[in-house]
């Protein structure tokens, strides 16, 4: 008896501690941006109004609802400079996606195919770069695609061009980092997908007479599908909302939602708009968010 | 045996020379004599040294290690516990696995100015301890799910078969669970770690007066163009972590091996 009240508390312990920790630092920062997105901006410090004052009783929850004002989001829709700022930061993420997976499964196929006593070292490999920090392997494009960067060099050299290209501050060198960046995280979900892969399905397609790259599309790629999925949403999500990329590899002409909301928040001081492009990010990016997380579960679930 | 095909091989080959040669190129250069970056003018440790006098630069790499280790170890404690209870069956449990999903994917911008929002109205003083925090809870669904993962492959019998004979839960915890996913708590430890000592976005959010961290330093000499002295920063961070992830892999090798041999006995 005593044993079961004392598992239970440890237990409940157990589940208590991160859940509060979660609730006060992930839900109610939530809570906090979206009554902030309702908020006028006031010249003050913190530049918005307050938030609720519960000391002040029914009239200050009378008075917290009447403070509130959808001006922030008028703004946002008044102004075709954020819907911009919005649709770029999609195409950005999309074509993105696009490309990292066509370079990422050949990849990850022929480790997949790899033999068994390399395969391990050459999954390492591909994971290392990883563990490496993001800012150090955007800044390493830096290098290489500034003026006289070692790309140019390179190209004018090879008689490819006749004077050197920019690339810096340009869309391409975002796609380029972009792709460098995220390479990892699309190479393994597909990895995972392709490695399951049973191999009498493609003897049988190939006793069928069917030719390798009919098996291929006909069968290796519909059964990595999970991994396709995964792989993608793993990338699309973070990309629409990077930042670092795009503001040391691209110009500031063609800004994603990233660099406008760091603009209104760090550049304007505007805290009241910043969370209502906050808010509205979230709402764009939920289906996926959900969509992943579905994924996920399911796949926990197929594996316990 | 399967051995490589040509065209297998070949997209190997471009694979990883895409992903080491830009990494390469930085390493070589932090080497360069000259000041001009893209000229080679041999081969010195000039950059090193300009390194050591520079004391801004030691003092943002000492916070940010500070940062690091404290952090992962908060957020491997938390991230444990987590996936402990995402073992179990509790009310609520759809919203806590939520929580600990949707962070791994979240766009940095929105949990940084989230989370400073949270520390202003707090009226929170900003700085070293806040970014301690806002690590913590960003890092804490990386060790969940790290070890969540070993969690729901290792055998469970062992732990029931303890509590059966009277073990009392924590003891049991602590003798017979612990011992068996170690590997995954440490691997999710280093994870943090390394996401800590990376962090630039979340950072720059929550960071107050004093308290600037290696990414947010390079970051503000990076903008104004390429320098020498920062290839030499980063060519050490990058051994650091690549003499770190050697020794895990040695560690997590022979532990492998003597999990092994321990299983045939």
């Amino acid at each position: 008896m005593t044993m079961e009240r004392s598992r239970d508390w440890v237990m409940r312990a157990a589940i208590l501690v991160p859940y509060l920790w979660l609730l006060a630092l992930f839900l109610l920062p939530f809570l906090i941006v979206l009554k902030i997105s309702f908020s006028q901006t006031v010249i003050a410090q913190p530049p918005y109004t307050p938030l609720l004052d519960l000391s002040a009783g029914w009239e200050g929850l009378k008075n917290f609802f009447a403070a509130l004002s959808l001006e922030n989001y008028a703004t946002l829709f008044s102004d075709s400079l954020y819907a911009w700022s919005y649709l770029k930061s999609l195409q950005v993420a999309a074509i993105s996606t696009a490309i990292l997976l066509l370079i990422a499964y050949p990849v990850a196929y022929a480790l997949a195919r790899a033999p068994r006593r390399w395969q391990g070292l050459l999954v390492l490999l591909v994971v290392l770069p990883f563990w490496t920090s993001f800012l150090i392997r955007v800044y390493a494009w830096v290098n290489i695609l500034q003026h006289d960067g070692l790309l140019n060099k390179a190209l004018v050299a090879l008689r490819i061009v006749d004077a050197p290209v920019t690339w810096l501050a340009t869309d391409t060198a975002v796609y380029i980092g972009i792709v460098y960046s995220y390479f990892p995280f699309m190479v393994l979900p597909l990895f995972a997908a392709l490695e399951k892969l049973d191999n009498t399905l493609l003897e049988a397609a190939a006793d069928l007479g069917s030719p390798p790259w009919r098996t291929f599309f006909q069968v290796t790629v519909p059964l990595s599908l999970p991994g396709i999925a995964a792989g993608s949403l793993l990338c699309f999500i973070p990309i629409v909302g990077e930042f670092v990329i795009p503001d040391l590899l691209g110009s500031s002409s063609t800004a994603m939602i990233g660099q406008t909301l760091w603009t209104e928040f760090f550049g304007n001081r505007d805290w009241p708009v910043a969370s209502a492009l906050a808010v509205v990010l979230l709402c764009i990016l939920v289906p996926p968010i959900l969509i992943y997380r579905q994924r996920e579960a399911r796949r926990f679930e197929a594996t316990r | 045996m399967k051995r490589f095909s040509t065209i297998n091989l070949a997209a190997l080959a471009l694979g990883l020379a895409f992903l080491y040669l830009p990494i390469a190129i930085l390493v070589i250069y932090s080497f360069n004599d000259s000041r001009l970056v893209t000229v080679w003018g041999g081969a010195s440790l000039r950059w090193y040294r300009a390194l050591f006098n520079d004391s801004a630069m030691l003092e943002a790499a000492s916070v940010s290690l500070r940062v690091a280790f404290l952090s992962a170890s908060a957020a491997t404690v938390l991230g444990t516990l987590a996936a402990l209870a995402l073992t179990q069956r509790f009310r609520g449990k759809l919203m806590f696995s939520g929580m600990i999903y949707a962070p791994l994917v979240m766009p940095e911008v929105i949990t940084g100015l989230s989370l400073l929002l949270l520390f202003v109205a707090l009226e929170f003083q900003r700085g070293f301890w806040t970014i301690v925090v806002t690590h913590t809870t960003l890092t804490l669904c990386f060790v969940a799910v790290v070890v969540q993962s070993r969690l729901i492959t290792f055998d469970r019998s062992l732990q029931e078969a303890a509590m059966d004979l009277g073990c009392p839960p924590l003891r049991t915890f602590l003798v017979i669970t612990l011992p068996l996913i170690w590997p995954a708590v440490a691997s999710g430890w280093m994870l943090a770690f390394a996401l800590s000592l990376d962090d630039l976005v979340l950072a720059s959010f929550v960071t107050g007066p004093g308290a600037t961290t290696l990414p947010l330093r390079i970051y503000s000499e990076v903008r104004l163009g390429v320098k020498p002295e920062i290839n030499a920063v980063c060519t050490i961070m990058i051994a650091v972590v690549a003499v770190g992830l050697i020794a895990a892999s040695l560690l997590t090798k022979r532990s492998a091996a003597g999990a092994q041999l321990g299983g045939r006995v």
